[in-house]
């Protein structure tokens, strides 16, 4: 068998694959998302041009859903980078089980949404939940109150995916030249000066990576927010989209709206890269 | 060689043979409860008698209506019969995915068997129409449970007595069950007044409000004209959407995402004197190893309202063919074993909620269980949601409106229905109904 023979053994199958199950219909969603179809009934998609586009802009409730995504996503990846970040630079140091303590920090986003959301759950519970017993906070509703519910979500989601950001924190970290810190040791120079000076600028590719990943996946965050609450200011715009899609059955509507969505991820993750590129510029 | 070939596809006819044999099967689709399990033991005695295979799939509550019309959507046959909510009578029928069963009806007069409410609800669509897409099966509705030992406790009855001037005990109408739930709200004993549904993904905040509208002499809107004007927000409505919210006030902490499981938790669990809940679920508080207050739990009917209206919110389902199935013939001859009165009389027996009006109103029914009679007394008073294929668009308005009012304070009851008013308004225009 030829080279090129062997080449196109591994390469079409996963092409054909990826034009099958990702391009195909993300191209036949497009479509329906200029058309009343309705996947409940058996009527004919009709064309409405963008209709449906729209009305989703122009529509209250649907900005209340990006409003409190965009919230989400600010309040859980800066708390998932000051813990992560943090957790790593304690870790980048010579201490006791040093292996077993990362492995033991690591366990949480191991685990599946689903869990972590019926654990969670049971922590904030008002009545038998740890977390009010440890804190002292009485029977404090964590989940009921409509403006603790959705910080009650990120703390949740900061507990599940710092580790993530302190495992590229500490790979960052542990590439930072060691002479760089002894010729600052010898300069006099303090602890801030170091960190900002040296650590930061040479950790922060790594951690701009670090910040796109975790950027992407809470901007679609679903099950979390599912499981845990059903406040109006929980619904974050995946639910919105999963019950426009799956309880109402407006097809071509959302598939609008996922368009919209997709979108706005794309936007905000090439801002991310601009600023990566310039960062590694430096 | 031939002799081994000869054999190899002699047992291949023959296992063909045998799955042939075996091939009248029906399957029904229904959600993960207790009487879904009962109706499993109901078509074992079917298969016994006609050697038909029939199994109950069941997928949980939270899955069942997107599995199932997924599966239509996909005009698939993997179910030949549907136990289905009787809100989608409207969105699976006017997309054909169940069979009409009009014929079926009138020649077996499934409309003189089953109560006459549960024809309208679980069957008809469109409303008084004449044509009919299910037979009743299982006969639901909200009704409520309560601690029997705490609403017995003679310092307690002096108690109360003594607060509200007439004496402690089920409660009569919507009046009384709010102050019996405000009686027993002690926060600091851990023990309070009453638990509601508050679950806004699914229907469940929308049937405890229905609970409280309709028993007010409310109405969600005109069936005939969709008209929802001075109907969802007048005042008997926003009357009952008070009366609701200041229940939610009487609940245990972090009761802003409950349905069955929770509701029948705060008795188990000596949380509440009251709970809201669906008749189905009331046989795991009669049973010792799931309730410790089994011997001391009580069940009432919905109460009457301010002017005497008694109503309760509808549940329960009917049995459909779908029509994508390959075996509708042996579909309507199980709906003809089905709805024989002996086989509803079994169907009681084993603990599912027959809507046969005949063995709903014998006497043997009615003493059988301490919640049959309120589960009878609520079957020929129960109203139900809007039908309409459109309907989840409207329960999902009716969530996003009323639970921010109910569980988080925010507006008064006139703006939260003022506001429901105009978005169900602009839903049935943009679908064309009542111009």
């Amino acid at each position: 068998m030829s080279d090129l023979a062997i080449r196109n053994l591994f390469i079409i199958p996963t092409i054909v694959f990826l034009i099958v199950f990702n391009i195909f219909p993300l191209l036949y969603s497009l479509g329906y998302s200029f058309t009343d179809f309705r996947a409940s009934t058996n009527a004919p998609a009709n064309f409405v041009g963008l209709d449906n586009y729209r009305t989703l802009l122009s529509d209250p409730f649907i900005w209340r859903n990006f409003t409190i995504t965009a919230k989400y996503v600010i309040v859980s990846v800066t708390g998932q980078v000051i813990v992560g970040f943090g957790v790593a630079m304690l870790l980048n140091r010579e201490i006791p089980f040093k292996g077993l303590l990362t492995t033991l920090l690591l366990l949480p986003m191991m685990l599946s949404m689903a869990v972590v959301g019926l654990f969670w759950k049971m922590l904030y519970d008002p009545n038998f939940g740890v977390i009010n017993y440890a804190l002292g906070l009485g029977k404090f509703e964590w989940l009921a109150d409509p403006d603790m519910a959705l910080y009650a979500i990120a703390i949740a989601d900061i507990w599940m995916w710092s580790p993530f950001v302190m495992l590229l924190s500490l790979a960052g970290l542990s590439a930072v030249p060691k002479h760089l810190y002894e010729a600052a040791a010898i300069d006099r120079a303090s602890g801030l000066y170091t960190f900002f000076r040296i650590t930061l600028p040479l950790v922060a590719p790594i951690l701009m990576i670090a910040i796109i990943f975790r950027t992407m996946e809470a901007f679609k965050t679903f099950d979390l927010a599912y499981i845990l609450a059903s406040q109006p200011t929980t619904e974050v715009i995946s639910i919105r989209l999963y019950k426009m899609a799956f309880q109402e059955w407006q097809t071509g509507m959302s598939c609008a709206l996922a368009y919209i969505v997709l979108i706005m991820v794309l936007a905000i993750t090439n801002i991310y890269i601009k600023y990566l590129n310039k960062v590694k510029e430096r | 060689m031939r002799g081994t070939w000869t054999g190899l596809v002699a047992g291949v006819g023959m296992t063909l043979m045998s799955t042939s044999a075996y091939s009248q099967e029906l399957t029904i689709f229904w959600a993960e409860w207790d009487p879904a399990n009962y109706l499993q033991e109901l078509v074992n005695e079917y298969e016994a008698e006609t050697g038909v295979v029939v199994t109950v799939e069941t997928t949980p509550w939270a899955d069942f209506q997107t599995k199932a019309f997924t599966e239509f959507n996909a005009q698939g046959s993997a179910y030949d019969l549907i136990v289905g909510d009787s809100q989608w009578l409207g969105a699976a029928s006017e997309a054909g995915h169940y069979v009409e069963l009009t014929e079926f009806f009138n020649a077996n007069k499934v409309g003189d068997i089953m109560a006459p409410a549960t024809v309208k609800y679980y069957a008809e669509y469109p409303g008084n129409s004449g044509r009919y897409w299910a037979i009743p099966a299982e006969g639901d509705a909200v009704g409520w449970s309560y601690r029997k030992d705490w609403f017995e406790d003679p310092a307690e009855m002096a108690a109360f007595e003594a607060k509200y001037g007439y004496p402690l005990g089920v409660p009569a109408d919507w009046k009384q069950l709010r102050d019996i739930a405000e009686f027993f709200h002690r926060p600091d004993q851990n023990r309070y007044g009453i638990a509601i549904y508050t679950d806004n993904s699914y229907d469940a905040l929308a049937m405890g409000f229905e609970n409280a509208l309709f028993s007010h002499g409310g109405e969600l809107g005109d069936p005939n004209t969709f008209e929802v004007e001075g109907i969802i927000n007048g005042p008997k409505a926003v009357a009952a959407l008070d009366a609701y919210r200041e229940l939610y006030g009487f609940t245990p902490p972090g009761w802003a995402k409950t349905f069955f499981v929770e509701n029948n938790q705060a008795i188990t669990e000596n949380l509440a004197a009251m709970s809201m809940n669906f008749f189905a679920f009331f046989p795991a508080l009669l049973n010792e190893t799931t309730n410790p207050n089994a011997a001391n739990t009580g069940f009432f009917a919905n109460p009457a309202g301010p002017s005497g209206d008694r109503f309760a919110a509808l549940g329960g389902q009917g049995i459909s063919v779908v029509s994508y199935s390959q075996n509708q013939e042996e579909a309507m001859k199980f709906l003809e074993w089905f709805i024989k009165d002996e086989t509803q009389k079994r169907w009681a027996e084993l603990g599912g909620y027959t809507a046969s009006a005949a063995v709903l109103e014998s006497q043997e029914f009615r003493q059988a269980t301490p919640y049959n009679e309120a589960f009878y007394q609520t079957m020929f008073i129960v109203k139900d949601f809007w039908a309409v294929p459109e309907y989840a668009e409207l329960l999902g308005q009716l969530n996003n409106r009323l639970y921010p009012h109910i569980v988080g304070g925010e507006g008064t009851a006139q703006e939260t229905l003022d506001a429901l008013a105009a978005d169900w308004k602009a839903t049935f225009a943009k679908y064309g109904r009542g111009q």
